[in-house]
């Protein structure tokens, strides 16, 4: 089992996500006392008696002015099986960029509702997000079961819509998860509550704990965007040239036959070096530097791949975009693409659909697309990218769209056929009762 | 359950190396997309685990880049004696900002209570200014403080060196966005992901040598708000600070005006982390004085340029 699992939250505004935060923190420890006594004098300068767990998370001023989270923040814990980096991400509908950016890295999502309001368009909208997201497992916290007095019934409903949803977004029923709790009063957080004797599943923690973390994509074929060359120059190593980067995909070996791209030249991998010594072989996710047979012009943004699994460098690129930017997107906007360790020149030639997430369907030719909206888009780049497509490899099938003039992210990209949440002729399934 | 326990496992080595290859990755990204990048480095255990992570990146290449102190005046000789060590061991350059010549010209006045450590912020952005600085690392952790967990990897800050908590870039998957414009400025955070308890788990796993004081060691120390101060140029022990001979350590090196230690018989790596594993207190809450100034103290430091 992983040791590590990357979560995020996300929900509606005041469904109590920084609660159940608060809540996770508290109920396992991972809140030290100076911290507790911290949130206890603001809560008490609040005019409240018990303290107000959010305030563990809402960490900025005008977040605890307002009440609400506006901005994603990062949250640590750990227990004896395992530790967490968590995304706590804002509900609020200007700050749905925020989700998209908690999601990108997940392999889990806990998506909160409240009893109360059950599955409202803005639960939608963020499983949807989710799924194009790829993020692998929701779990839907059906928050203040304590406010409709631990009724089965609500609940049943509710877990059976949330579920039917998913389901329509592509989620295995497997991957899906509904939990009755109370983030303020604790119920199956961490603490199993005797108030849902009729819940037998596990509590959020439990299945936290347990849940199996995606794998990363091992068994993919080797993927390597170079970062930096590598050439000391000094007495002791007067030849060295080592491409640095972390590997995005696959297993590379040494002497494996790997191609360079765009270029296309073919050549051995002779050495991976670290600084802690020579490798064998190197996994997903680990920094080295490669060393290969032949003294090519290699530069960063190149990328080195499995010879006999490469991708076909391309400048169309078919691909769906998270617009997060509040300057809409029109076609014909002149854009660059960050691709792996790759920036180059774009245009954006054509919008294609834009995806109604409340009705799980597509508009054909929408004039633009504006901040939070998704839609499928045709991009030509000024240079070729070895993309692959983001169904198969998050890592090398996403891409930033980001403004030439002042820098800014615009976009979330994912490359390819659009995902069968996103396709225009899919069979759209109702969305529950 | 005792949570803050990280199990001795294969998961939590696992853990360490997926913190090390994330920090490499974002040293190697700001080498490739930026002309003029530095490291901020005051010889604490986070700038001091920087610099390592910084020479495993480009090994076995030197460090492409020079090192940046902006010394208030009031640090512990032995921070400083470590700095200077470090910097003529791996053949670094190190620009020094001594708040000093700042106060020394007028550019800065001293403040009443006699703490530098809200001064640092303008010979900072100064120094960037001069050298034309256009990344620069900081050794910031997200588990520290409320606002530190809002802050991005690579943050963008303008022409003041201001933080805008809410004109943030989304950060997404690891691609990082380093486009900045003429005058402004990234700060970069490899450390982000790391808890306390990691960096002292990769401390003592790579071995990595820290300034004598975050050892326990007998000091003269007296008591001001709540902590133990030592004596020094700051101004202390003022009338009534009795003054006691104590065995004590640091958990966080800054500026000695509000910089407290704390008593502990941790000697060894390895007791340190059985300490800060047991301990109830955050490192900044147990002897960070500046943290104590009001409810958003982090918060409005960033947004006037500091770290």
């Amino acid at each position: 089992m992983s040791s590590l699992l990357r979560l995020a939250t996300a929900g509606s505004v005041d469904d109590g996500k920084s609660t159940l935060v608060g809540r996770l923190l508290y109920d396992t420890k991972s809140v030290l006392a100076d911290q507790l006594d911290a949130v206890t004098r603001a809560s008490v300068d609040r005019g409240l008696s018990t303290p107000d767990l959010s305030l563990l998370v809402d960490g900025l001023r005008s977040e605890r002015e307002q009440g609400i989270t506006i901005d994603v923040a990062y949250r640590y814990f750990a227990t004896p099986k395992r530790s967490f980096v968590l995304a706590d991400t804002p509900g609020h509908v200007q700050y749905t960029r925020n989700t998209v950016t908690g999601a990108s890295t997940s392999q889990l999502a806990i998506l909160l509702v409240d009893a109360r309001k059950g599955v409202i368009e803005q639960t939608r909208r963020h499983a949807a997000v989710l799924a194009l997201l790829g993020v692998p497992r929701l779990v839907l916290a059906v928050n203040k079961i304590d406010l409709v007095d631990y009724d089965e019934e609500t609940f049943a409903v509710i877990a059976k819509e949330f579920t039917d949803h998913a389901t329509s977004l592509g989620y295995a029923p497997g991957s899906v998860l509904s939990i009755p709790v109370s983030a303020l009063v604790g119920d199956n957080v961490v603490d199993r509550s005797d108030r849902t004797p009729w819940y037998e599943g596990p509590t959020l923690l439990d299945h936290l704990e347990n849940v199996p973390a995606a794998p990363d994509p091992h068994d993919a074929a080797f993927r390597f965007p170079v970062q930096y060359v590598i050439r000391p120059r000094t007495p002791e190593y007067p030849d060295y040239r080592g491409y640095a980067g972390q590997v995005a995909a696959g297993t590379v070996r040494r002497g494996d036959q790997v191609v360079v791209l765009p270029a296309g030249l073919r050549t051995t991998v002779e050495r991976i070096d670290t600084a802690d010594g020579v490798l064998d072989e190197a996994a997903a996710g680990v920094s080295v530097t490669l060393l290969l047979a032949d003294d090519f012009d290699i530069s960063r943004g190149d990328v080195i791949s499995a010879a006999a699994d490469a991708p076909v460098p391309t400048d169309e690129l078919a691909a769906t975009v998270a617009w997060l930017s509040e300057k809409p997107l029109k076609a014909g906007a002149r854009v660059l693409v960050k691709h792996g360790t790759r920036t180059v020149q774009a245009f954006v030639e054509e919008l294609s659909s834009r995806f109604d997430e409340q009705k799980l369907s597509t508009v054909d030719a929408p004039g633009s697309l504006e901040l939070n909206e998704i839609g499928q888009v045709r991009i030509r780049t000024a240079e070729p990218l070895p993309v692959d497509d983001y169904a198969v490899n998050r890592r090398t099938g996403s891409f930033l769209v980001i403004d030439a003039g002042d820098g800014a992210t615009l976009a979330a990209g994912l490359v390819g056929a659009p995902l069968p949440v996103l396709r225009a002729d899919r069979d759209v399934v109702s969305p529950g009762p | 359950m005792t949570t803050l326990e990280i199990p001795a496992t294969d998961a939590a080595t696992d853990n360490l190396a997926a913190l090390e290859s994330e920090a490499i990755h974002i040293f190697r990204e700001v080498a490739g997309e930026f002309d003029r990048p530095v490291i901020l480095f005051s010889g604490g255990k986070d700038s001091t685990l920087l610099l390592h992570l910084a020479i495993k990146a480009f090994w076995p290449a030197p460090v492409p880049f020079p090192l940046l102190h902006v010394d208030t005046g009031h640090n512990f000789d032995e921070v400083i004696a470590f700095r200077d060590q470090v910097v003529e061991k791996h053949g670094l350059r190190l620009i020094v900002a001594n708040v000093q010549d700042w106060i020394d010209d007028g550019r800065l006045a001293e403040r009443p209570d006699g703490t530098r450590n809200p001064l640092q912020t303008q010979p900072l952005l100064d120094t960037i200014t001069e050298h034309k600085f256009d990344a620069v690392f900081g050794g910031g952790r997200r588990d520290e403080e409320r606002a530190r967990a809002k802050e991005r990897i690579f943050s963008l800050r303008n022409a003041f060196g201001q933080w805008d908590p809410r004109r943030q870039r989304p950060e997404l998957w690891n691609l990082y966005n380093g486009r900045h414009r003429p005058g402004e400025h990234v700060r970069v955070f490899p450390l982000s992901n790391w808890t306390e308890a990691d960096v002292w788990n990769y401390i003592a796993r790579e071995n990595v040598e820290l300034p004598s004081i975050y050892y326990a060691h007998r000091r003269k120390v007296y008591r001001r708000d709540g902590m133990w101060l030592t004596e020094g140029p700051w101004g202390g022990p003022r009338d009534g600070e009795e003054v006691k001979d104590l065995t004590v350590r640091y958990r966080t090196v800054g500026d000695g005006s509000c910089t407290g230690a704390v008593e502990s018989d941790a000697g060894t790596v390895q007791d340190v982390i059985a300490e800060v594993l047991a301990s109830r207190l955050t490192e900044r809450g147990a002897t960070r004085a500046d943290d104590r100034l009001s409810e958003a103290a982090m918060e409005d430091r960033k947004r006037e340029g500091y770290f």
